[in-house]
């Protein structure tokens, strides 16, 4: 079992991921420089959170190009697991192998604080460590969280079960109240159709030890252990 | 060489809070007569002038949709221009 880290120009939670990786979970790890252009004997890659490129153009337009992008994509094409956070997230949506976009949020402010995310199913690969329905504290930090995707999409994700967050109340609720940025349906995270491609706005890294809050987020990486 | 002018807005119907708060600033300042607003990016590109204009604006109709815009939230427009200077 091993994660590889992407390290993109400007990245700056690609040492949280790795540090939760290595001394949390005590798994294998290493960091993938974003010229790479093969990926050897990862099972899972994350594309952690950040400003690659200094979100010039559109949060995740650049790193998209970027060349190890190809060998992600073929390897998530193979069913290798791949984890975008925040700006990974934006990075999965601009290279199309998560469909729908972020934009800004919908107050124009950077949000930087605790939110509450619900798990709406604990059979995929990220989630196995949770209850369904379970409520998940963990932080946000971002200006383009704002999820949107046409109706027809929004449909074929509440279909197919590819809806992995919502953001709700502490209690679960699903309201307008707790979504942060506007994101339709209270989107926080979703996965692909085969469900080995998952983006997310929170941070499960940022809460992943007791000391730091809330180590609500270990489970996606525990899942993930489990899983191989 | 050919010179384009690309500019990327959003598709009506989505959310652009910037134009918004802009718009809602200038009723602010007393500008009521502004009655609306919208935001967009703008792209100066200059291309090759051995090319072909149907070549020069398949470029620009690549770059366009490829990394200037989103076709998920955006559209784009352009001009293109021969600059025989």
């Amino acid at each position: 079992m091993k994660f590889g880290v992407v390290v993109f120009p400007g990245s700056n939670c690609d040492h949280d991921a790795y540090h939760v990786i290595k001394h949390v979970l005590g798994a294998r790890v290493e960091y993938i420089w974003h010229k790479e252009t093969t990926l050897r004997m990862f099972d899972v890659i994350i594309l952690p959170g950040g400003f690659s490129y200094g979100d010039y153009l559109r949060a995740g337009a650049v790193a998209r190009f970027a060349p190890v992008m190809n060998a992600i994509v073929q390897f998530s094409r193979h069913g290798g697991m791949v984890l975008g956070i925040c700006n990974g997230f934006q990075i999965l949506l601009e290279a199309g192998l998560l469909p729908g976009a972020l934009i800004p949020n919908n107050h124009m402010r950077f949000r930087c604080q605790n939110v509450y995310i619900k798990v709406l199913d604990n059979t995929s690969p990220f989630t196995r460590e949770y209850q369904t329905a379970q409520v998940l504290r963990m932080p946000i930090a971002h200006y383009s969280g704002n999820y949107y995707a046409d109706a027809d999409t929004l449909k074929s994700l509440e279909d197919n079960g590819q809806i992995a967050f919502q953001y709700c109340e502490p209690d679960g609720t699903v309201s307008e109240n707790a979504n942060p940025n506007g994101s339709l349906l209270n989107i926080a995270g979703i996965f692909n159709p085969a469900r080995n491609v998952l983006g997310m706005m929170p941070h499960p890294e940022r809460a992943a030890e007791k000391i730091l809050g809330s180590n609500d987020g270990l489970g996606i990486f525990k899942s993930l252990v489990d899983h191989a | 060489m050919w010179r384009a002018i690309i500019i990327v807005k959003y598709k009506e119907g989505i959310l652009d809070p910037e134009a918004k708060t802009i718009h809602h600033a200038l009723g602010t300042l007393g500008y009521h007569v502004v009655t609306d607003l919208t935001t967009g990016k703008y792209f100066e590109v200059e291309i090759d002038g051995s090319l072909s204009r149907a070549e020069a604006e398949k470029v620009v109709q690549e770059i366009s949709s490829k990394i200037l815009s989103n076709p998920v939230v955006q559209r784009f427009t352009y001009e293109l221009t021969e600059d025989k200077a």
